[in-house]
């Protein structure tokens, strides 16, 4: 197998953990490489989440969950500003229909306070209808100001962007294979492109952690996947639905069937918790969808289900020790970040700190002394003032070629999402980073413009483009003699 | 920059192009069709089969066959203006409209008053929650018809289709004519939605199974679409366990309705209705905000184009009227409702001169099929105008003319029903 690269750190894994740690590690005097094997960025358990930032009150005192929570939420009130992430800092709200719930809302609101959450209250009923007017059978709720909900796909490929401003590198359809060892010590990445030398590896790979721990001789722990599905709401709907973000009062298994309006005001409702055995099971199942409404009707009686734009599922990576998975393995050199689920997209930035932290300090690695922290800062179309707007179709014609209908997105947007440094080549990573297709009428008038404008950006051929992964062609040549020569 | 426009037309489909040559008929000197797609048309320029025209021409023509007739009353006309490439992002209620285009920016332009015509778009796998994977392959039919009619491309070669509606009859034939296996049409309910032409010509003439009473229950295939699982439902469409099949396709295309196209309407604030999902109109086809007109599918859905024309003409004409200041002021309001039978009604209220009358013609759907029925136009008790019709069916609907005599009669609200 060819060697491709020399490097001091391969992260392995682009979701919102592996991208965190890429930027982290990138602070330092290491050369470094992100691994991910499909087309495009988080486009795992990132893409298919409650995109919440929690306070922290959940996770059990001590555990990492709860450390890296509330240093993670602290940690994205920097991050926003500098990266120009989409948060809303909303407050949650866990919400009481009884006196029994009620009781529940003291043991979280004591442990919330052990674990260091700031601005904790109990809400009465007249208080909860003052921010949810919706809520009529609510009695009271745990109020946690400092939690919000953000948009992950954007902040990972804003880490990575980030990383990559600062020196590091990130290969796309590429898949890890195994590891040559040298003394008992990573030494080497084999991946699907080649062998890739390193010192340093970390795991971050979601849903498929433990079987790469495996391929390093780390057995310690075991993956498996815990499906949950949501229905998302048109943004009219939000007004007969909630503003920020509620949980019922927790069970032992969940958080709960929450509802929450994204950053760009559609609600969502969601989601269950299914343990399943297939790691490629994204499959909504009627079963799934009756839960999470029956469930939300509890909250809301008249959820406007006439007003559902999609409905889909994600995996949450569930450790076998109950706890994040952070650090230093059995087999040298090879570092986790495994079992990141909820409150994973929370944690990313802290548990990327600690990462860095070890590695840097294993190395004898020192800070750059020019980080660039700060990404230029875009701002979409449908956001502008009509000023701004004007003032920036004068600037570059496509502005004003408004391509994304239910969204607003324009074709200027689209071309600078297929050229920026972390680029969008598929469908579904032009929506995720611009929003086409994102709105109710889910890319069904776009898709195909977005299809064409990638072939055009790209320069391949309409069929060649993919919707989200290597096999998810969309289009075809008419005829035959044509599609062989494409 | 902001000019007065007598009339602004806010999409170059047939409801707009009808309206834009109604508007001139009837006098008004500055108009304005507003288009976001390059070329006027609207739906119409990919559905390149005939059966177009009959009424509103008197003759067959295709969808471009139609657009091009429609096309040919208003050019050279020196009073309609066009604009393509151009989409309009907020109608304010004083009639502004707020447009942008690559070639002129951001435009504000001024009408006297406005014509919504911007259509419909169709209802997606999320609005009926299938459940399943969410591979590629999974298109709306119109979708996959303006890949194969105007783009040059097929969305796959083995298809199932979910939901009997004209577009989906259509696109069965189509691909059957590209050379597509089209392995059956679903419909959940025990009737097609579909013209009955449409289902003798498009799936009967090729073979295609049309499988009432069923329904997708799970959609197979994690990057691109490998088949789907299917099943009887009940009376409450309600899918049978034990009558799950599966059928092996590369692609599903989506036929499950339309849904007018509301965000300018919202955006003004207009009163809705919550069947039609289009705003409230009366038989001007004005909307509850004066000078606001709405015409087509943004009102309500069509099955044929020629009653889209007609309409329009209306909503056109008294756009012109009411620019030039010509229209009666001091009317009394009388709502039309449906009962018995009578799913909608479009105008949803008349505006009458006090005392008089108007004649008015009303576009209804029934909620079910039935045989020899009588449609009965009352005020109160008393009976405005009855009309037997031999059989009415959901899918098709029903239009009468109520002549002004018989309207004058009519109290604050007339119902329109059937009886058998």
């Amino acid at each position: 197998m060819e060697f491709i690269a020399s490097v001091d750190v391969v992260v392995i894994g682009g979701g919102i953990t592996g991208t965190a740690v890429l930027r982290e590690l990138s602070k330092y005097d290491l050369g470094c490489l992100l691994l991910e094997k499909e087309p495009d960025l988080a486009i795992g358990t990132t893409k298919a989440n409650s995109a919440i930032l929690h306070a922290g009150f959940d996770a059990p005192t001590g555990s990492l969950k709860a450390i890296t929570n509330v240093r993670g939420n602290k940690l994205y009130h920097e991050l926003e500003k500098e990266l120009g992430l989409d948060i809303k800092w909303t407050g949650s709200m866990v919400v009481a229909t009884n006196e029994e719930e009620m009781q529940s809302l003291q043991e979280l609101l004591q442990r919330g306070r052990a674990n260091g959450v700031e601005g904790l209250a109990i809400l009465t009923h007249d208080e909860v209808i003052l921010k949810e007017p919706n809520l009529k059978v609510v009695i009271g709720a745990l109020w946690a100001p400092t939690a919000g909900v953000c948009w992950p796909f954007g902040a990972a490929v804003a880490f990575a962007e980030c990383a990559i401003q600062n020196g590091a590198k990130v290969m796309c359809d590429c898949r890890v294979l195994g590891f040559i060892k040298e003394d008992g010590r990573i030494a080497a990445v084999e991946t699907s492109s080649g062998v890739i030398k390193t010192r340093y590896v970390v795991n971050a790979a979601g849903i498929y952690a433990d079987e790469i721990a495996r391929l390093a001789g780390d057995a310690s722990f075991t993956i498996s996947p815990r499906k949950g599905e949501y229905i998302l709401f048109d943004k009219t709907a939000c007004s007969n639905l909630v503003y920020g973000v509620v949980f019922p009062t927790p069970t032992k298994k969940s958080k709960g069937i929450l509802i929450c309006t994204t950053t760009h005001g559609n609600t969502f409702i969601g989601s269950n918790a299914q343990d399943i055995h297939e790691r490629e099971d994204l499959a909504v199942t009627a079963e799934g969808m009756n839960e999470i409404i029956a469930s939300a009707r509890k909250l809301i009686p008249n959820l406007p289900m006439g007003a559902a734009i999609t409905e889909f599922a994600g995996l949450r990576a569930v450790s076998s020790t109950g706890d994040f998975i952070i650090g230093a393995s059995g087999a040298e050199g090879f570092y986790n970040a495994a079992g990141m689920q909820s409150p994973g997209l929370t944690s990313a930035p802290a548990v990327a700190e600690i990462l860095a932290e070890a590695i840097a300090e294993d190395r004898g690695a020192v800070k750059k002394r020019y980080f660039k922290k700060d990404l230029p800062h875009k701002v979409s179309f449908c956001r502008m003032t009509r000023r701004e707007q004007a003032a920036a179709i004068e600037e570059n014609k496509l502005y004003g070629r408004v391509i994304c209908r239910c969204e607003t997105i324009t074709e200027a947007e689209i071309v600078e999402a297929i050229k920026r440094p972390c680029s969008a080549r598929t469908v579904d990573g032009v929506k995720r980073r611009t929003r086409a297709g994102m709105g109710r009428c889910q890319g069904g008038f776009c898709g195909p413009r977005v299809t064409q404008i990638i072939a055009r950006e790209l320069d391949i051929s309409i069929p060649e483009v993919l919707k989200e992964r290597a096999d998810s062609h969309l289009f075809y040549e008419k005829n035959q003699a044509d599609r062989e020569e494409a | 920059m902001e000019q007065l426009y007598d009339v602004i037309i806010i999409g170059g489909g047939p409801a707009g192009l009808s309206a834009a040559y109604s508007a001139w008929e009837n006098g008004a000197c500055k108009i304005l069709i507003i288009e976001r797609d390059r070329g006027l048309g609207g739906i119409l320029q990919q559905c390149i089969h005939n059966g177009f025209g009959l009424h509103y021409f008197k003759q067959e023509l295709t969808g471009p066959g139609y657009v091009q007739r429609c096309i040919e009353l208003i050019k050279n006309k020196s009073e309609i203006e066009v604009l393509v490439d151009t989409m309009v992002l907020e109608v304010l209620r004083d009639k502004t409209v707020i447009a942008v285009s690559s070639e002129k920016g951001l435009l504000y332009l001024q009408g006297k008053t406005i014509i919504l015509a911007m259509g419909c778009r169709e209802r997606t796998r999320g609005a009926i929650r299938i459940p399943g994977e969410r591979p590629a392959g999974v298109f709306t039919a119109g979708v996959a018809q303006r890949m194969v009619n105007m783009e040059g491309y097929l969305p796959g070669h083995k298809i199932v289709i979910l939901g009997s509606g004209d577009i989906g009859l259509i696109m069965a034939r189509r691909m059957s004519l590209e050379g597509c296996q089209v392995q059956a049409v679903l419909e959940i309910c025990p009737y097609s939605n579909g013209l009955t032409r449409n289902i003798v010509q498009c799936l009967n003439d090729y073979g295609i199974p049309l499988h009432l009473s069923h329904t997708i229950v799970k959609i197979h295939g994690e990057q691109r679409v490998t088949g789907v699982t299917v099943a009887k439902v009940d009376e409450k469409n309600v899918p049978i366990p034990g009558t799950e099949f599966d059928i092996e396709c590369d692609t599903l295309l989506l036929s499950v309705g339309l849904i007018p196209e509301n965000e300018l309407s919202n955006g003004l604030l207009l009163d809705m209705h919550s069947l039609t999902n289009g705003p409230i109109v009366d038989q001007h086809r004005q909307t509850s905000l004066p000078g606001i007109y709405a015409a087509g599918n943004v009102v309500h859905v069509h099955n044929l184009v020629d009653f889209v024309s007609e309409e329009a003409e209306i909503a056109g004409k008294f756009a012109a009227l009411d620019a030039k200041g010509i229209t009666e002021g001091n009317l009394r309001s009388v709502s039309v409702r449906p009962i018995d039978g009578i799913r909608t009604c479009v105008p949803q209220k008349l505006s009458l001169p006090k005392g008089g009358g108007e004649s008015a013609k009303l576009f209804m759907r029934v909620v079910v099929s039935q045989r020899k029925v009588r449609l009965e136009v009352k005020s109160g008790d008393d009976v405005l105008f009855n009309r037997m019709f031999p059989i009415v069916k959901p899918s098709e609907m029903v239009v009468v003319e109520i002549p002004a005599a018989k309207i004058a009669l009519s109290g604050s609200e007339i119902t329109v029903g059937l009886r058998q």
